[in-house]
């Protein structure tokens, strides 16, 4: 009985990781391509530029990744972000010049992270205790952020004037000049305008605070029960809620966990822009979708990983980095994305009846 | 001998006069029965017969209309499908209520996974426990699971059905409750399943199998309930009846 099982099995199997595995394929594929196609496209600077680019669209995705698994979506956790983003920078505004920098920075954050989690408890409870389809809540929230955000802000990105946000935003870590030699946290005292050129920033602060997001969501989601508690919901709510997980609890907290990410997101774009802008997140809808979709994870729920959804997010801003770098027209980006995140349904579609 | 008479004497469930209506119409009426260690029985009837309803009252999903449930000497009220399980009694489902994206092992320990800490951070799930606890249930159970790192949603219908046979085992069931568990599966797989079922009652697990399924009846059932329009009409040892017997109940011939 087993024998004759075991052929169609081993070729799903291999379907099966081929299905999971293209992604990275296509990545190194694409890394390939630019390379040759322009080798300043390998550059220390440039690859930099392009994780510090991906930092808000990969931490919103980690969020949408939770959703997704767990059988959700979050429509709202772009507008979300831009609503944080206005109150964050509006809270940072009012603390008196001279505090230090990191003052406001946390204290925008709190005030910001509120609004968020009230958002996302609203999701939360609408998804779980109200059973509206997780679509229509939080397609409905996305209006309601979206609003606050822009009566808020009045319509105008809100301008911060707290002294060195840029710098945190847009700045690395370590300095290495040929004359200067190393600098921590500071470019190197005494350069001239000149010398600035041959300046070499190593690790944008932006990408470390993705990478400790990345670490923590990563473990959260694959180590712990409550990771693993997602799956199941994703897998057979019944099954899970008959198994004893609290199935009500488990879903708030997944849309309070997506609302903390965009809360994260919409400081980091306070620090890059040094402005709050209620539709910082408008246009990132479709490619955190697309990252986690491109990433293995589910629509129909059950299936995905951190580790995808940084995949999903490189590939899109590799994508967008690349076509810049080889003259293509910017526009064609939109298009490319959009392909590719219908071809990563198509694939998890087949998957899915591969396996059944 | 001796022990079987004790057994005999301590049932593991008493249901006594178990009522259940759904507006007119009263799907179980004044149903008693009881279970013993070590025991298999067949629930069997036609459909509508009011088999599914009397199981739900004993796994938690419905409260009785009248009637009282013993589990040992205790009376129990059984208030959700949560609490039936903590009290030991475990029910299959005909859907079986695994989650098919997750692998044997996750599936057995589901809602009640093991830890330990990590670095000393914070508590990860104990997967290595997990796999080598299963390994050992499953071995107890001689059910072969090729990979069980591999989703339930891969496995064959019979081995979903030996998953949730190991899980019911593993958390210690007092008493298992089958309903309709073959009618999906082909031959080779029903036989597995009735293997499977003789292997809970050597470990003195009681079972209860609904089927419709006579031959499931008289593989694997040591006494068989008939019930018919809600009520119970036999309730015999399953060596003193012969299938033609067991269909005249179910439809009431004897009686016409
Ligand atoms: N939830 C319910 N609401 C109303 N009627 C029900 C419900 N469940 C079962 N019944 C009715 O009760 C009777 C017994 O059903 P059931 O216990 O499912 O029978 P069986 O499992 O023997 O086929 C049937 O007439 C059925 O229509
Ligand atoms: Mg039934």
């Amino acid at each position: 009985m087993h024998k004759e099982q075991s052929p169609s099995h081993s070729r799903t199997y291999w379907l099966d990781i081929l299905s999971r595995f293209w992604a990275w394929l296509f990545l190194f594929a694409m890394i390939l391509i630019f390379w040759i196609g322009n080798p300043a496209f390998m550059s220390l600077f440039n690859l930099q530029s392009i994780l510090a680019n991906m930092a808000i669209l990969t931490i919103i995705a980690i969020g949408q990744t939770y959703v997704i698994i767990s059988g959700g979506i979050d429509l709202s956790a772009g507008w979300i972000m831009g609503m944080v983003a206005v109150i964050a920078a509006s809270t940072m505004n009012r603390f008196p010049e001279g505090t230090p920098i990191w003052i406001p920075l946390i204290g925008g954050f709190i005030v910001g992270l509120i609004a968020a989690l009230i958002a996302g408890l609203v999701n939360g409870t609408l998804v779980a205790r109200m059973n509206v389809p997780p679509f229509i809540a939080t397609l409905g929230m996305a209006g309601i952020a979206r609003g606050v955000g822009f009566l808020l802000s009045g319509g105008m990105p809100v301008p911060i004037y707290v002294k060195g946000l840029g710098f945190l935003g847009n700045g690395y870590l370590f300095y290495y000049h040929p004359n200067a030699g190393w600098s921590f946290l500071a470019q190197p005292p005494g350069l001239v305008q000149a010398d600035l050129r041959n300046l070499t920033g190593i690790l944008p602060f932006v990408v470390i605070v993705m990478i400790v997001v990345l670490v923590i969501a990563h473990l959260l989601l694959s180590r712990t029960r409550f990771g693993l508690h997602i799956y199941a919901l994703g897998g057979n709510k019944e099954a899970a809620s008959r198994a004893g997980i609290p199935v009500v609890r488990r879903t708030v907290s997944i849309y309070l966990l997506s609302a903390t990410f965009a809360a994260i997101a919409g400081v980091v774009y306070n620090t890059r822009f040094t402005n709050g802008a209620a539709n910082a997140g408008d246009a990132l809808l479709l490619d955190t979708v697309a990252a986690v979709v491109i990433g293995g994870a589910s629509l129909f729920g059950g299936a995905g990983t951190v580790i995808g959804t940084l995949i999903g997010a490189l590939i899109i801003s590799v994508l967008a980095n690349g076509l810049v770098i080889m003259r293509v027209n910017p526009f064609w980006q939109f298009i490319a994305v959009g392909v590719v995140i219908i071809v990563a349904v198509l694939i998890d579609q087949a998957r899915e009846k591969l396996t059944q | 001998m001796a022990t079987q008479d004790t057994n005999k004497r301590n049932p593991v469930l008493r249901a006594t006069n178990l009522v259940k209506r759904f507006g007119g119409l009263t799907a179980v009426n004044d149903v008693s029965f009881e279970i013993y260690p070590g025991e298999v029985i067949g629930l069997v009837g036609d459909n509508g017969a009011g088999k599914s309803t009397l199981i739900k009252m004993v796994s938690g999903v419905y409260r009785p209309d009248e009637g009282h449930i013993y589990l040992g000497e205790q009376e129990i009220t059984v208030a959700s499908p949560m609490e039936a399980r903590s009290l030991g009694i475990e029910t299959i489902y005909q859907d079986l209520a695994l989650c098919e994206n997750l692998d044997a092992t996750v599936n057995i320990f589901l809602g009640r996974e093991p830890t330990k800490r990590f670095l000393g951070l914070f508590k990860q799930v104990d997967r290595g426990l997990m796999l080598n606890e299963a390994q050992t249930v499953l071995n107890r159970l001689d059910i072969k699971i090729p990979n069980l790192r591999r989703p339930i949603r891969q496995m064959s219908g019979g081995q979903r059905q030996a998953v949730a046979i190991a899980r019911a085992v593993y958390w210690n069931a007092r008493l298992v409750i089958m309903d309709e568990p073959t009618a999906a599966l082909g031959v080779p797989e029903q036989r597995k399943v009735h293997e499977l079922v003789r292997t809970l009652r050597s470990e003195n697990v009681p079972v209860i199998v609904i089927s419709h399924n006579m031959q499931d009846v008289f593989a694997v059932a040591d006494r068989i309930i008939v019930m018919r329009r809600g009520q119970k009409v036999a309730d015999v040892p399953a060596s003193t009846v012969t299938g033609d017997e067991l269909v005249a109940l179910m439809v009431g011939a004897g009686e016409a």
